[in-house]
């Protein structure tokens, strides 16, 4: 078994985090919750509309958890698969779990199933700001090869706390969408470092979109999460208000920074052209005084 | 897309906990092996994009199930164009786990 | 319709509301109710400017006007489509308008929604779905994208999507679609500042789209899948 979250299916991720044998999978496979609308355009739909959810443990505490399959449409959210993971989440304000872990690998909105995909998303969204404002900490893990994007990509950001690799990626359009809408001097998706600098996991780690970076291995993710769940959350108007101020300062100071590396530069990274290069225990050492965090 | 149904009879009933491998990603697939009390036969049904590979279909199944000939059990095909190798190397992953799943649990 | 008919038609008892760029903010009278206005115009794209911007406007109403009603007046083409929002992290912009939006609402403040001309999909996600009640004038155009970008994306003729849509709520753009699926409270129509009453009598801060969709028979499976989690061993 691979120790990479990055090449890890979804159910290896859970697998792979939590203690053995502990997880207890809901609405599995032989249930066939299957999407009907990718039924009506004569699409295969996966058994599980490409999530997995259930309870199980980690470190000895008891958590609720769902895994996106991003090997699946992109991870994509359709009906069924959002209602698995709103189930989720209110199912956490009812049983009180240490936190709920979001496994999350998606380009948002299922388009086949358009309207409802939508609709879906949003019900993610509040479902997760509810768990939230009823004491839940919801933590949230992005590593995998499809990144979080779309709608999710802003449900991500409704978290208590995103861990991140410096392989994943996290944004709202993708570099596809944008590059199609606007053509290829606005954005090319095929330039991947360019991509990397501006959506990757160093990046957002930096600019404080993510709040813990780690290397691509399960016990790295594994270490992370426990941390996430004994800092729990602070679900209040003072730590909304200290973000305002943080996403304010963000745009004054970044606002007319053309990549990633004039960011860098700015936040006083000497050569910003480095910051690929070392691993991760040397970058977050490095970062320590040179993200954009409130002070 | 398409959906085939194929049944095997005389097989040996078969003990294991429901399985699930793979993924429906582009040129793979899921199986999902269930106990279902058949009299001994293995049924085996097939929802796959791409049409008119019924008899490859039919060929690799037949193959697997000489090779395994498990009876009481359901098998679950989501296909997105995998090749016949792949398909079987998946079958028989979905049957290992299958019954090591059920020797595990008992 | 222009938003400013549509504030006079909201706030016949009067209102102080105005517009800075694509940004409209203040407040208006509607009947017993004070009701803070914030919204868009101009089927403005909304950066990371903008959604700031109303991100502000709400923590302004929760310090200042304690339990007051925000009323979002949508007008939107979608999110910013361009690399500097996204290197400046738009997604976490927009989430940080939408937690202000649900610290409103746990503070004690109703909030209502009305798409007045256009809502597609990121710029709709923060705010606008994001109320206890949210409404769309009939004409209104609601979507995730367009049905000749779905046919590429999905590969599907637009014409098969068309006919799909015409039995499915689903597939194809429109205020109806997403009444039927639950997205929508209500359609208003004719007085709307009776509308915005009614709306505001009937506050519910639960999610109820997925009942909604459920009882109008648009969306069959998301109501029961989440009764199923919650009733999983």
């Amino acid at each position: 078994m691979t120790h990479s979250y990055y090449e890890s299916s979804a159910r290896a991720r859970i697998a792979g985090l939590l203690e053995p044998d502990s997880f207890h999978e809901w609405l599995p496979a032989a249930e066939r919750l299957t999407s009907p609308h990718l039924a009506t355009l004569e699409q295969p739909a996966a058994f599980d509309d490409g999530v997995i959810i259930g309870r199980g443990s980690i470190a000895a505490k008891q958590i609720f958890i769902a895994a996106q399959e991003g090997g699946f449409m992109g991870g994509a959210v359709g009906e069924v698969h959002g209602a698995k993971l709103v189930g989720v989440l209110e199912r956490a304000v009812r049983d009180r779990p240490a936190a709920v872990l979001l496994l999350l690998e998606t380009g948002g909105v299922r388009l086949q199933e358009a309207n409802a995909g939508l609709i879906a998303v949003s019900e993610v969204m509040r479902a997760i700001l509810a768990a939230r404002a009823a004491g839940v900490t919801v933590i949230v893990a992005i590593g995998g090869q499809y990144g979080c994007f779309g709608g999710m990509g802003i449900a991500a950001r409704c978290a208590s706390t995103i861990i991140m690799s410096e392989e994943g990626r996290l944004g709202l359009s993708g570099p596809e969408v944008i590059e199609t809408a606007r053509g290829v001097e606005e954005y090319d998706a095929r330039d991947r470092a360019m991509v990397w600098r501006t959506v990757g996991g160093k990046h957002r780690y930096l600019l404080a979109e993510c709040d813990v970076i780690v290397a691509d291995s399960m016990d790295e993710f594994r270490h992370a999460i426990v941390a996430g769940i004994d800092n729990g959350d602070d679900w209040s108007l003072a730590a909304l208000e200290r973000e305002h101020q943080l996403l304010a300062e963000r745009v004054q100071r970044f606002g007319a920074c053309k990549d990633g590396r004039d960011i860098w530069r700015e936040l006083g990274w000497a050569d910003p052209e480095a910051i690929a290069m070392p691993d991760n225990d040397e970058f977050v050492a490095a970062a320590h005084g040179h993200r954009a965090k409130n002070i | 897309m398409e959906n085939l149904k194929y049944r095997f009879d005389g097989g040996t009933p078969t003990r294991g906990v429901t399985a699930i491998v793979g993924v429906l990603g582009s040129g793979n697939l899921e199986v999902l092996v269930e106990p279902v009390a058949l009299g001994g036969a293995c049924e085996i049904e097939v929802s796959t994009a791409a049409r008119g590979f019924g008899s490859i279909w039919q060929a690799v199944m037949k193959d697997f199930f000489a090779r395994h000939r498990v009876g009481d059990i359901r098998v679950s095909v989501n296909d997105a164009g995998a090749t016949p190798a792949i398909v079987s190397l998946r079958l028989d992953q979905a049957i290992e786990t299958y019954i090591a799943q059920g020797k595990s649990k008992t | 319709m222009e938003w400013k008919s549509v504030v006079e038609q909201l706030c016949p008892d009067g209102h102080e509301v105005s517009q800075a760029g694509n940004l409209i903010r203040g407040y208006g009278r509607c009947g017993p109710h004070t009701v803070a206005v914030i919204g868009t115009t101009n089927h403005t794209e909304v950066g990371v400017e903008l959604a700031l911007a109303m991100a502000a406007a709400v923590i302004n109403v929760i310090h200042d006007y304690p339990a007051r009603p925000i009323v979002f007046l949508v007008d939107t083409s979608g999110q910013r489509l361009r690399h500097r929002d996204e290197l400046l992290g738009l997604n976490g912009y927009m989430a940080h308008l939408a937690k202000c939006v649900e610290m409103a609402r746990r503070r004690g403040h109703p909030i209502v929604s009305l798409v007045y001309e256009q809502a597609l999909s990121g710029g709709f996600l923060a705010n606008g779905m994001m109320a206890d009640v949210c409404a769309a004038l009939p004409e209104a155009e609601i979507r995730v994208m367009g049905l000749a970008a779905m046919a590429r994306v999905t590969r599907i003729s637009e014409e098969r999507l068309s006919e799909l849509g015409k039995s499915s709520p689903v597939f194809a753009p429109g205020a109806k679609n997403y009444l039927l699926l639950g997205g929508l409270d209500a359609l208003w129509e004719g007085d709307l500042s009776a509308c915005l009453m009614d709306a505001l009598q009937s506050i519910d801060t639960t999610d109820h789209r997925r009942t909604l969709g459920h009882e109008r028979g648009g969306r069959m499976l998301a109501y029961p899948v989440v009764q199923r989690v919650l009733a999983s061993a």
